[in-house]
């Protein structure tokens, strides 16, 4: 099997859905780029060349440059879905959503039950998240718990290139509307991607470790730190079973609770703020449901509730660590009732 | 461009049906019987129709909070629209949208819309679907005064126009945004406005049936044949209040009264046709008694419909989802 990077398995994903079905078409600002100018067309293929090659083979009818205006473009690939289209749209940081969330919460998502079932919105957001780049606070978010909050949507987070691709293919063939979250620095990172098209299905969590000790539940691009926490840790005799949900909603509860309830012992990892994130959600989903088998306090390994900083040396601080997960298995290993 | 008497029959019948459905939501409204909020569209027939004259299934529309008139002006079902405001289960959403909500996408009537100035990206992306699957198909973006001021708007009308939709964007200036004056909130004027973004663009007498029906009809007709979005300032005005329940104490004292004395939608519309000997007053009696008659009944299965139950909470929040 071919090794791809996160990158070109979104390439991929994109291609081979705009190949499959004539109704997909991508938009988002310079995504092709060039537009106008008198340089290069497909310029860039996006800030970080994710669609780059898409314009070329598919046209500008199908891979739309817009305006930075993400109200219009967001709001436009809501109205699209609703009437025929299978719109793809980039919000290039999701911290941009202060900008064109009503497009998202108030009317992609709601269609469908405001208007007694008589809609299908098949749209996809995607969009680049988390901290690492230097890109300081309007730039580095993870807000995927904000998007699992509203009914309606759907919010899937790929952990690798694997992943991405078959979630994105399912998020291009679901016919509910899919907030789609890119770590911004795992586009080069590289692991086995299939060359055909294949879809993973939502609500499935994948457990990536199986072990007796510990159940590490962990989101995105922080499943492949609790994968090495895992690996480094059976080294001094910690077992851990590592969970990646894959979709924050819908939310594979039944894994979540059966791996917790087999070890007793869990940590869940998530890069977002403290406050109301992935983390409290599964916490309090364990708690309420298989609290007698636990062993001891679950521990949550987070960011901090403060914006994501500039400075190399405070950012580093700032992002969920191999060193802080073991930290927090060893802590709650030495711990029970 | 000649409107047949058949055309001039049904844009009467829709105008008579759109003030009898809201002139009866008026009364039902202070009389305790219907739940939440209601903005009504009596006074502004002569827009949704004069523009909705020209559309069919393939054309979409987006609407505001104000948006019985153009549901009942692009086709839908007024008894499904009544039962939908009095919260029942047969209502065209199954009694989950209400009033601000309303919509019914397969005669392409986008939704009425709780948010000021959410419908115009939309409107972006119906035209964009009508394009791509070249439907010859149209999108028209009905906004009031207050919407044309958000940002939405505004960047609806450029993604519009650098991409070249077929799409239309009809302010409907009623001179109230909520109870604020347009005369007070609104900088520059509309027109401008538009042409500021190279669009076409023209102010209309939204009083006149006629004028609206000739100035949709050349923007429409513009939009089909890919010569890309335009906008209609239809200035008009509303006989009750922003919503119902609203004392409306910020107009004038006989303002709404000179209004339907003077410019009524429905007397112009009478006057014109009877004038030129276009229809003769018997008939125009008879679609009259019709469209009270038919708003009564529909009142009537709104009154006897069932209520949705515990069964209908959770259905319809997602196509397909494992909760």
């Amino acid at each position: 099997m071919p090794m791809k990077s996160f990158r070109q398995a979104i390439n991929e994903a994109l291609r081979q859905e705009m190949e499959r079905d004539q109704r997909v078409v991508i938009m988002g600002e310079d995504i092709a780029g060039g537009l106008g100018a008198p340089g290069e067309d497909d310029a860039w293929g996006g800030p970080l060349g994710v669609t780059k090659g898409l314009m070329p083979q598919f046209g500008r009818n199908r891979v739309l440059d817009t305006p930075i205006t993400e109200s219009a473009f967001i709001g436009c690939a809501a109205g699209a879905a609703a009437t025929g289209l299978r719109p793809v749209a980039e919000l290039m940081f999701v911290d941009f959503m202060g900008v064109c969330f009503d497009q998202i919460f108030n009317q992609a998502a709601k269609f469908r039950y405001m208007f007694g079932g008589r809609a299908v919105t098949p749209m996809v957001v995607r969009t680049m998240y988390g901290a690492g780049f230097r890109a300081a606070s309007q730039h580095s978010q993870c807000l995927y718990p904000v998007f699992t909050h509203i009914p309606g949507l759907k919010v899937a987070i790929p952990s690798n290139a694997y992943e991405a691709k078959g979630l994105l293919a399912q998020s291009i063939r679901d016919d509910d509307p899919v907030i789609f979250f890119e770590h911004k620095v795992m586009y080069d990172d590289e692991v086995d991607v299939p060359d055909e098209p294949y879809t993973i299905p939502f609500g499935e969590a994948n457990v990536t470790r199986e072990g007796d000790d510990v159940t590490i539940i962990a989101f995105g691009r922080m499943v492949n730190f609790a994968n090495q926490a895992a690996d480094s840790l059976a080294a001094s005799g910690i077992s851990c079973t590592v969970v990646d949900p894959r979709t924050t909603s819908p939310l594979d509860k039944e894994t979540i609770l059966e791996t917790a309830s087999e070890t007793g012992r869990v940590v869940v990892i998530d890069e977002a703020h403290p406050r109301c994130n992935m983390a409290t959600d599964v916490s309090a989903l364990i708690c309420e449901n298989c609290f007698g088998d636990l062993k001891a306090p679950i521990k949550q390994v987070t960011g901090p509730h403060a914006p994501v900083p500039f400075s190399p040396a405070l950012e580093d601080l700032y992002v969920p660590g191999v060193p802080k997960i073991e930290a927090a298995v060893r802590e709650i290993m030495g711990k029970g009732h | 461009m000649q409107l047949s008497r058949d055309q001039l029959r049904a844009a009467y019948q829709r105008m008579c049906l759109i003030r009898n459905f809201e002139d009866s939501l008026h009364e039902e409204f202070s009389a305790g019987n219907i739940p939440g909020f209601v903005h009504l569209y009596a006074g502004e027939e002569a827009s949704g129709v004069g523009v909705c004259m020209h559309l069919d299934d393939r054309d979409a529309i987006a609407s505001t909070h104000r948006g019985h008139g153009h549901c009942i002006a692009k086709g839908c079902d007024p008894r499904a629209m009544m039962l939908e405001i009095f919260g029942k289960k047969d209502g065209l959403c199954g009694g989950k949208g209400g009033s601000m909500h309303i919509a019914d996408l397969s005669k392409g009537m986008m939704g009425a819309n709780g948010i000021v100035g959410g419908g115009p990206p939309l409107v972006c992306g119906a035209a964009l679907t009508a394009k791509t699957l070249k439907t010859g198909g149209v999108a028209i973006a009905f906004v009031g005064d207050g919407a044309s001021n958000q940002g939405t708007t505004f960047e609806s009308y450029n993604l519009a126009k650098v991409w070249n939709l077929p799409a239309v964007f009809v302010v409907e200036d009623n001179r109230y945004a909520e109870s604020t004056a347009s005369a007070w909130s609104v900088g520059g004027n509309q027109v401008d406005r538009a042409k500021g973004f190279g669009m076409p663009a023209q102010e209309v007498d939204g009083h006149d049936f006629f004028a609206v029906w000739e100035a949709a009809r050349q923007a429409i007709e513009r939009a089909r044949a890919g010569e890309g979005p335009s906008l209609l300032h239809v200035k008009l005005n509303r006989y009750y209040g922003h919503f119902e329940g609203d004392a409306i104490t910020y107009k004038g004292e006989g303002e709404i009264e000179q209004v339907k004395t003077e410019k009524d939608a429905l007397m112009l519309f009478k006057q014109r046709v009877t004038e030129t000997k276009l229809l003769d007053s018997e008939e125009l009696t008879v679609i009259e008694e019709e469209a009270k008659a038919a708003i009564a009944d529909c009142l009537a299965s709104a009154k006897a419909g069932a209520l949705p139950t515990e069964a209908d909470l959770m259905t319809d929040v997602y196509v397909d989802y494992k909760f």
